[in-house]
């Protein structure tokens, strides 16, 4: 017996193709649109004029020389510009007791973080904009700077907003089940500190805006390399005295974003306020040192925690104690405390366990602002998890697979909830862990390990297995009061000869958006790919909606795209049923063409249809009106996340007497449901590990005892290079949400929530005859060696 | 960030090139490849008021050979290096270390004089001229220099060139029969600069006459001729004989400092298994 079509097998279905990118050719061939690149009339460059302390008084601002200096077009203070633009708090009432203080575009009178913007120079040029703000004089007092997060919260440390009381921004504690029971009655306890460095995303386009006022209608266009324009246009029109309708965000071509570009950077409000007050285009790019004092970085947990285990292998309780410091303010408006509620939320979230208790606080320091990047919350909680579970099989003398395929939720327990309550669909853990263990050959590599051993040669398997958060519904954000939808909107239109326009809510900036929505809709109509043609990116000419962050894109734009394109086609079926005296039901489309469901039979051309409806309308019948354009939108209401599961593993090599560490191979498998296209998927999940890897091994933002950043070019700050990259082998287990149609989940974070937990394991797999843990990443030779205890001199 | 603004003029002849930088003093800067000077332009820690390009002067060209020596010049790329058949066969420890400076698209541009001037001390080149006794022709206003290599590196950045100088050809002995070469750097990725790295010439077979140059670089503030660690090996039985008290020679011969990339005790560490593994290279060649 075959298995019932589904909804989505379609004639000349691209769902589950690996097809080319619309946007392929333009954006290798250089044709892109990307802000970096664009220029307007009158457009005048901004450079940011930034605090070279971590936490300072301003006492004075001396811009008279820079006035004066050749292009310069106007030099405006921190306090000038709050004329043109309010501050802001990022917090959200439904993270209770979160706190911060008010934030403006620039310093007014104290900065808190090296790289902090408090005077703007605006020129004709980047270059004369730059001469001009080393022109500028600013007196500082420095103050003590808080920078370890460890020590943020003792009395004795100045707090650095005082009226909030304490560097304490946020708390929270969860106490599941029977906690001390489960460790009081355990057989084995293992307990680590796992520390995490401070890393950034590191897009290959740097920030871009170009703001625009336009005097003559009152309206502010900006030009912005966002994941959320929605988002922007609310929030510019908000802090710049504006009403929404006044502001058009557009969003072209964007050279990566990584979460990085979902936020509300001060330096970009500052450019649109400017662009108002001098009534004239002004753009900033961020250069790649401001960078990396600028652009949110992640991560920076400490994280102790400890895992209770009976002798057979089953595991009774996890117990956390995270702490992590996000620099001076939340970050707007998402807030900077989502990372550590994600570490309480997800920690052994793979496992049957029902005793969990957890602690995370978030702290204030003077180092750069810190907030959701890639997978948020997914590697530390990925890596405190799986480097537990490993300390738990060690204790009791068990396989690292072994221990996992014992305590993993099995596969038929759905639906089901993890402790701190998160419910979860259908996962597919054991499907998981079996594919993986078979394609990475696990008895094969345990032999050779073995053998290379025998010749001082160390190698490690590290195994990660990991949920993930995707197609987050309101309980992300809009619960808090934010105003970020989690809804999508999609519009289909046919055009009169039969061509396809999609105006989507999603934004693309390189992950495949642009593809997947053209692929959905084309396979809901039943046209050629090339028929279709999609726009995004501009809140003035697409459907109101969150935009792409969260792996959220395919869930839900690609449902509303899907339903559109449902409801086009049978708008179009109406119309043709009435050219063909039939009803709409007994017919479909294939290839572009009308057709006889029962047979196939091709009937009329949706050309022909496009041009009687738009030409002839007077042939049809005088009760009927053709309407070829169809719009839908959709979120999910069931589920508040649509939960993915996968398991990752690292092999790797550890040279000990260096320790440098090689890796050899990765291997990825997940279940992100319905795969819309393969070769998209996979390089998601590709480059999330690569990113995972970076953290791992590489990437770490390195501040020294006074707040500065030691580290902010790229000679310094070591991001992954294809070089030190192995081979990621990625196979997928398909368990669709049966929320919606399609049944797609999310994808884009998989690859980053395990593979330094993969990492990490694998070497401490490796070293395991010397008998060290090491839990800190990155992995740097010294690290290694430091464990090893293998240092001279 | 963009450079400050600057003067460029590209010189025709070495006697041009000359009388520029005289005349420019101290606002003039010598480009060839760009890849150390343009990034610093760009990040306003230079701000020349003239780039005078010598990128194309005929005199800084060619790689020749003769009875007793390979004339290298200054103006040579490393991709030429890389490909040169004179270099293959003279020279076998430069054709083994330009592969690891930096990548492609810099080793296209960069040039051998630029590399040797800038004088990095995490640069592989440096270390391999005084491990090759190279000899360095530099030209200025008052006629012609030859600095021995071991002579020229100075310290951070800093080379025995005169403001007023020119780095204009490198000549480097031609190996006798049966000399062996080393070359290994440790880098974290490929391409970067070494963490600690490694260019050893020796030739001789018998412990009598044997001569040994281990030349470590990315260790201090400048390349360091290992001469105690090679003592040893010259006046040990045999290479690994001599390995553990070279090893712990490296303790005076070198003085590691602390940086963001490892602390001194982990650069002493990488140099001491670079030593180890190096030797073991080179006794596994005599043995070829």
């Amino acid at each position: 017996m075959t298995d019932p079509l589904s909804p989505l097998d379609r004639p000349n279905s691209y769902i589950g193709r690996t097809v080319p990118r619309p946007n392929l050719e333009r954006l290798v061939e250089g044709r892109g649109t990307y802000v970096s690149d664009m220029t307007l009339p009158r457009m005048g460059h901004v450079v940011f004029v930034r605090s070279p302390y971590a936490h300072a008084r301003i006492l004075e601002i001396d811009t008279s020389v820079a006035k004066q200096a050749a292009g310069v077009i106007a030099v405006v203070t921190g306090a000038e510009l709050v004329e043109q633009c309010s501050p802001w708090v990022g917090v959200l009432s439904h993270l209770k007791g979160l706190k911060s203080a008010p934030q403006h575009a620039m310093a007014v009178d104290r900065v808190c973080w090296q790289g902090e913007a408090v005077c703007a120079v605006v020129a004709n040029s980047r270059a004369q904009a730059e001469d001009a703000a080393e022109q500028v004089q600013v007196r500082y007092e420095e103050l003590e700077p808080v920078t370890d997060m460890r020590t943020a919260l003792e009395p004795h440390i100045p707090v650095i907003h005082p009226e909030l009381g304490d560097n304490l921004a946020f708390e929270r504690s969860l106490d599941a089940g029977e906690v001390d029971k489960a460790f009081a009655e355990a057989d084995a306890v293992a307990e680590a500190e796992f520390v995490f460095g401070r890393h950034t995303g590191v897009t290959l386009e740097a920030r871009a805006v170009l703001a625009d006022w336009n005097p003559g209608e009152r309206r502010l266009t900006v030009y912005q390399g966002t994941q959320a324009p929605h988002m922007m246009q609310n929030i510019f029109a908000k802090h710049l005295a504006l009403e929404e309708a006044q502001v058009r965000v557009v969003c072209k071509d964007v050279g990566g974003s990584f979460g990085i570009k979902v936020h509300v950077y001060a330096d970009e409000m500052a450019t649109a306020a400017l662009s108002k007050r001098l009534k004239r285009p002004v753009k900033f790019v961020a250069d790649r040192i401001e960078s990396f004092v600028t652009d949110i970085h992640a991560r920076d947990h400490v994280c102790k925690g400890r895992i209770a285990v009976k002798q057979d292998g089953t595991i009774t309780a996890f117990a956390i104690d995270d702490l992590t410091g996000i620099g001076p303010y939340s970050m707007y408006p998402r807030t900077s405390a989502i990372e550590a509620n994600q570490v309480v939320n997800l920690v052994g979230g793979p496992y049957q366990a029902r005793n969990y208790r957890a602690r995370a606080r978030v702290v204030f320091q003077n180092k750069n602002v810190m907030c959701q990047y890639r997978a948020v919350g997914h590697p530390i909680a990925c890596s405190v998890t799986e480097g537990l579970v490993d300390l738990a099989a060690r204790a009791i003398g068990m396989d690292p697979l072994v221990i996992r395929s014992k305590n993993l939720i099995r596969d038929d327990a759905y639906p089901t909830d993890s402790p701190s309550g998160l419910k979860f669909e259908a996962l597919s853990h054991h499907a998981s862990l079996a594919k993986l263990k078979q394609m990475m050959d696990y008895d094969g590599l345990r032999a050779e390990q073995k053998r290379l051993r025998q010749q001082g040669i160390y190698r490690g398997i590290g195994i990660a297995s990991f949920i993930e958060v995707t197609n987050p519904s309101a309980a992300f954000y809009g619960v808090g009061g934010a105003r970020i939808s989690s809804q999508d909107g999609v519009s289909v239109r046919m055009d009169a000869t039969g061509a396809i326009i999609v105006q989507t809510s999603l934004t693309e900036q390189g992950q495949g958006s642009e593809a997947l929505t053209a692929q959905v809709v084309a396979s809901a109509l039943g046209v050629a790919l090339e028929k279709v043609r999609v726009i995004l990116g501009d809140t003035d000419n697409t459907p109101y909606g969150g935009g792409t962050w969260a792996s959220r894109g395919a869930g839900i734009g690609g449902e509303a795209a899907w339903q559109a394109g449902k409801a086009l086609r049978m708008n179009i079926l109406k119309v043709a049923g009435t050219i063909l005296q039939t009803v709409p039901e007994l017919l479909d489309i294939d290839q572009g063409v009308v057709v006889d469901k029962a047979t196939g039979r091709e009937r009329i051309g949706l050309d022909e249809v496009a041009r009687i409806t738009y030409f002839r309308p007077d042939t049809l019948p005088a009760d009927f009106q053709a309407e070829l354009l169809a719009t839908r939108h959709y979120v999910p209401r069931q589920y508040p996340f649509a939960f993915t599961n996968g398991i990752q593993a690292s092999w790797l090599e550890v040279d000990t007497e260096t320790g440098f560490v090689t890796l050899l191979n990765h291997w990825c498998v997940e279940d992100c449901g319905t795969i819309i296209n393969p070769q998209l998927v996979d390089e998601q999940i590709r480059g999330g590990v690569v990113q995972g890897l970076g953290a791992a091994l590489f990437e770490h933002c390195r501040y020294d005892e006074r707040g500065q950043l030691t580290n902010g070019t790229m000679a310094d700050y070591l991001v992954p290079m294809a070089s030190e990259m192995p081979d990621i082998e990625v196979g997928h287990v398909v368990s669709p949400t049966l929320e919606s149609e399609l049944g797609a989940k999310g994808a884009g974070e998989a690859g980053t929530a395990g593979a330094a937990a993969a990492v990490a394991n694998a070497v401490n797999d490796a070293l395991d005859p010397f008998d060290v843990t090491i839990t800190e990443i990155p992995l740097t030779p010294s690290v290694i060696l430091k464990a090893l205890g293998q240092r001279s001199g | 960030m963009k450079a400050y603004a600057f003067d460029y003029v590209r010189a025709a002849t070495l006697d041009e090139a000359l009388a520029l930088l005289e005349r420019a003093g101290d606002g003039g800067k010598l480009v060839a490849g760009g890849q150390s000077l343009v990034p610093a332009l760009n990040l306003r820690l230079l701000a020349p008021q003239l780039l005078i390009d010598i990128a194309h002067l005929p005199e800084l060209r060619g790689i020749t050979c003769d009875d007793t020596t390979i004339h290298l010049g200054a103006g040579t790329r490393h991709v030429e290096l890389a490909n040169s058949p004179l270099v293959a066969e003279h020279l076998p420890l430069l054709q083994m270390a330009v592969r690891h400076v930096a990548h492609a698209a810099i080793r296209n541009r960069g040039t051998l004089g630029g590399n040797l001037a800038h004088a990095d001390p995490a640069s592989e080149l440096p270390a391999c001229m005084i491990a090759l006794e190279a000899v360095m022709l530099v030209v200025g206003p008052g006629g012609e220099r030859r600095i021995d290599a071991a002579d020229f590196f100075k310290g951070l950045y800093e080379t025995a060139l005169g403001p007023d100088e020119i780095l204009v050809r490198i000549s480097i002995p031609r190996s006798p029969a049966g000399a062996r070469f080393h070359f290994n750097e440790l880098a974290r990725r490929a391409g970067d600069y070494a963490m600690a790295g490694l260019a050893i010439a020796m030739h001789g077979n018998s412990p009598q006459d044997m001569r040994i140059r281990p030349v470590f670089f990315g260790i201090g503030d400048r390349p360091v001729l290992a001469r105690q660690a090679a003592l040893c090996l010259e006046q040990a039985a045999s290479l690994q004989d001599g390995l553990a008290a070279a090893q712990q020679a490296l303790l005076g011969d070198l003085d590691p400092q602390d940086d963001l990339q490892a602390d001194a005790g982990t650069r002493m560490q990488l140099a001491q298994v670079l030593l180890k593994r190096g030797l073991a290279d080179l006794v596994a060649q005599g043995r070829g």
